[in-house]
């Protein structure tokens, strides 16, 4: 078991903004909240001790003490269910799953129960639930998932996942001011992703939830993605620039509810439109995307709505189909250069 | 019945060109309609033989209506004959399978993907009859009669055909705006289809009021024929300018197709000329004494009022044969000497401004230009300027003046180099020199001369000779009535 590991050193409180990776990012979010507010804590499996799997909770049992930074046993329905009950008594929780992928156990408890509160009795769960998603490490079927479509179909949640360390950190901090439940996706292939290191502001900022980001101005097509998919989708685009398409990146940053506004803005103006998302194309988010802009812009469509996504499998283990199973910077490629020439 | 511009409900036939049974090429012009707005020759949509007339000259008909049958010879239908088959369920090309086409080892073609599953064909994708809500919903004219007149099912179209017919619900939407016939224009997308970009450089090039008979309102001004050196992009897509958005008590009005284009055409020449203005101010004392002398006999001989604006007009013919750049065009790095001199004069109307334009004004005596001016000016406040009126010309004079103002500064009407603005002429203290030297002041009439120049071509010497001569000439006062 994990908390059976010692650790070297003891972890030092993170520094005020300054240049840091994507998972230092939410580190330093998670503790100024803390700080910032005793009703907020951390729960998860080895998030104390062992600083948690990702390590993003590293340092804090250390500083705020096992009552605020609670390991749990191997139980994602108990971590889910603990932190609602927490959250009515008035408490702030930010509960980890290891991966993502194990959010299915605490399926129930979130989608008929957070989710709902609210709306039966008016009662709000202001909790956090943050884990790693994603593929593209070579981690397999069970540690490789994105799972923002299971929950697109309930009212009553929130889902935001960052892109870079700047959002990162103001959207787990505005995640943990929220009065709702916030659902908070890492995509793990970023956390230590040197390309990300950015320099952050010193100061308290969050970004708020339900906006979205134009991450690269463009004329002839919109890309329309988040997540780890942002980079595939700058890198296509300055692939596709050299080529003489002026492509424009959008990063939902939110996932629910979706930033109508500036997807319809980009739609209007390039009248091209790819979404690309990292999970599979079938059911995927993308095509709740599709529908809002078949609906809302059709008269400003030049050429259909395309969507690139993985392919209808589970994410294989072996790393040459996991790549073929992932949209890559080529496919977005190609289908953007069939989109433009439409 | 096309529709002539987006508040027209109807039409009213005022010529069949055609009789039944006489063979009609496609964009031959087949009846001459007229409307509120225009009067314009409307083209056959398809080739074949006019075989039915429904409605006779004078009738006045709905819009949309199917005002008389073609039967096609094959040669009609607008779209491209490359694929004669019906296509089986092909794909959107950027179709679900997009990791499939980007498999390594054996990269699929470009085209049709063949499985089908989940995927939607082009039909399916592009409704008929579009129900979008809010937005204006009247097809494409042209299409509607080409509909009409050569009927051939949507969905028995193959993906070709609609691709190049129907496009996008984007470039039919600026097609119906600008009263754009699809078939008209070369497309570049798949397919041939007509592009966004496609029709945005269509409208630029000017090539929507080149159209015969597209069915818009008046062309404001001569259509920049001359590619001008920095087309922008039509008001249409604001693309750097973001969207007001209204608050609650606001009142949205649709621009008129009218509105659009002056819109566009001042944009286009902004960007495109380097507009400089210098103002004049010059004595109309003896004009406006000949004009007093000669008002009632001329309007009891010609039948029309003697203005001031003959003699201007006589004035600037003098001026530009003395200094032709003022009648030149720029085309790249080109120079072109119009050999007419047509003289465009702004019209303020109600609903807009126009320029009807005074062909070879340069042959035309005081009393000609009077009664050529007076009419264009009289037809055009009653929408009975043809389109041939409102264009070619070389110079516009406008006038300002007739509403008060001292003098503006006008914006070039593109493709021509300058304009001139007449404020107004009115009684003004003068300093005058007798001859014996001394100054004393005078009651003299006066008016600003504001003459806004392409300084690409014309430099501010030129300006100044220029606006001097007309001076000169005016105030000389030696004009043959």
């Amino acid at each position: 078991m994990a908390t059976a590991l010692k650790k070297e050193h003891k972890a030092e409180r993170p520094a005020r903004g300054g240049v840091v990776t994507f998972v230092e990012a939410i580190r330093q979010g998670i503790w100024e909240e803390m700080e910032r507010d005793e009703r907020v804590f951390v729960i998860g499996e080895d998030v104390g001790v062992y600083g948690g799997a990702f390590k993003v909770t590293d340092g804090l049992i250390d500083h705020f003490g096992p009552e605020r930074v609670i390991d749990t046993p191997i139980s994602e329905a108990a971590i889910v269910g603990a932190a609602c009950g927490a959250a009515l008594m008035g408490m702030r929780p930010v509960a980890e799953f290891q991966f993502i992928d194990f959010i299915s156990c605490g399926f129930d408890m979130l989608t008929n129960f957070a989710a709902k509160c609210r709306y039966r009795w008016g009662a709000g769960i202001p909790a956090v639930f943050r884990g790693p998603c994603g593929a593209g490490v070579h981690a397999g079927p069970f540690h490789s998932q994105n799972v923002e479509s299971f929950f697109m179909n309930t009212p009553g949640l929130k889902m935001v996942e960052p892109s870079n360390p700047y959002d990162a950190k103001g959207l787990i901090k505005a995640a943990i001011r929220d009065p709702d439940p916030v659902l908070f996706f890492e995509h793990k292939k970023l956390y230590r992703l040197p390309r990300l290191r950015q320099e952050i502001p010193e100061d308290d900022y969050i970004v708020e939830i339900g906006r979205a980001r134009v991450a690269r101005e463009g004329h002839d097509l919109s890309i329309i993605t988040f997540g780890a998919q942002v980079l595939t989708a700058l890198d296509a685009a300055e692939e596709l620039e050299r080529e003489g398409l002026d492509i424009e990146v959008i990063d939902l940053r939110t996932l629910l509810p979706l930033d109508k506004e500036t997807i319809l803005a980009s739609v209007r103006k390039t009248s091209k439109v790819l979404i690309l998302h990292e999970a599979p194309r079938t059911g995927g988010i993308g095509g709740e995307i599709a529908g809002l802009i078949a609906e809302e812009a059709f008269e400003w469509l030049d050429a259909p709505v395309v969507r690139v996504g993985a392919i209808d499998t589970p994410v294989p283990y072996s790393p040459p189909l996991e790549e073929y199973h992932l949209p890559q910077v080529r496919d977005v490629v190609d289908a953007a250069r069939k989109l433009a020439a439409y | 019945m096309p529709q002539m511009g987006e508040s027209i409900a109807e039409g009213t036939i005022t010529r069949w060109l055609k009789k039944v049974g006489e063979r009609v090429e496609r964009d031959e012009p087949l009846f001459e309609i007229s409307t509120d707005k225009v009067d314009a020759e409307i083209p056959a949509p398809a080739a074949g033989t006019l075989t039915e007339v429904r409605f006779k000259e004078g009738d006045t008909v709905a819009v949309g209506t199917v005002v008389a049958i073609i039967d096609g010879d094959g040669a009609s239908a607008p779209a491209p004959r490359e694929s004669t088959q019906e296509a089986p369920a092909e794909t959107t090309t950027q179709g679900p399978e997009t990791k499939a086409e980007s498999t390594p080892a054996a990269p699929p073609p470009a085209q049709s993907q063949p499985d089908g599953s989940g995927q939607q064909t082009i039909a399916e994708t592009q409704p008929p009859a579009p129900q979008q809500t809010g937005a204006t919903q009247t097809p494409t004219p042209t299409a509607k009669a080409e509909e009409t007149l050569t009927p051939k099912p949507l969905a028995e179209q193959t993906l070709e055909e609609l691709r190049r017919t129907r496009s996008s619900p984007l470039v039919r939407k600026i097609a119906r705006e600008h009263g754009i016939d699809l078939a008209q224009i070369e497309g570049t997308g798949m397919s041939g289809r007509v592009t966004k970009n496609d029709i945005l450089s269509f409208i630029e090039s000017g090539g929507a009021t080149a159209q015969k008979a597209a069915p818009q309102p008046m062309p404001v001004s001569a259509p920049p024929v001359i590619a001008p050196v920095a087309p922008p992009p039509p008001v249409s897509e604001p693309t750097h300018m973001p969207a007001v958005q209204p608050v609650e008590g606001d009142r949205v009005e649709q621009m008129s197709v009218m509105r659009k284009k002056i819109a566009e055409h001042m944009i286009l020449s902004k960007r495109t000329s380097a507009h400089v203005t210098t103002v004049y101010e010059i004595d109309m004392t003896r004009v406006a004494r000949l004009r007093e002398q000669h008002k009632s006999s001329f309007l009891e001989r010609h039948g029309t009022k003697l203005t001031f604006m003959p003699f201007i007009f006589q004035a600037v013919i003098s001026a530009i044969r003395r200094y032709p750049i003022f009648n030149a065009q720029v085309s790249g790095d080109q120079i072109i000497y119009k050999r007419d001199i047509n003289l465009g004069m702004a019209v303020a109307l109600d609903w807009g401004l126009i320029v009807p334009v005074i062909k070879r004004a340069d042959e035309l005596s005081i009393a000609g230009l009077a009664k050529v001016a007076n009419d264009l000016a009289e037809r055009a406040r009653t929408k009975q300027l043809k389109p041939d009126e409102v264009q070619g010309g070389t110079f516009t004079i406008t006038n300002p003046g007739v509403f008060g103002g001292l003098f503006g500064t006008p914006i070039i009407n593109q493709p021509q180099v300058a304009i001139l603005g007449v404020g107004v002429i009115e009684k003004r203290p003068k300093v005058m020199t007798n001859e014996e030297g001394d100054d004393y002041i005078a009651i003299r009439t006066m008016s600003y001369f504001a003459l806004s120049f392409d300084h690409r071509i014309i430099d501010g010497a030129d300006a100044e000779r220029f606006l001097g001569h007309i001076k000169q000439v005016l105030e000389a006062g030696q004009f043959t009535i």
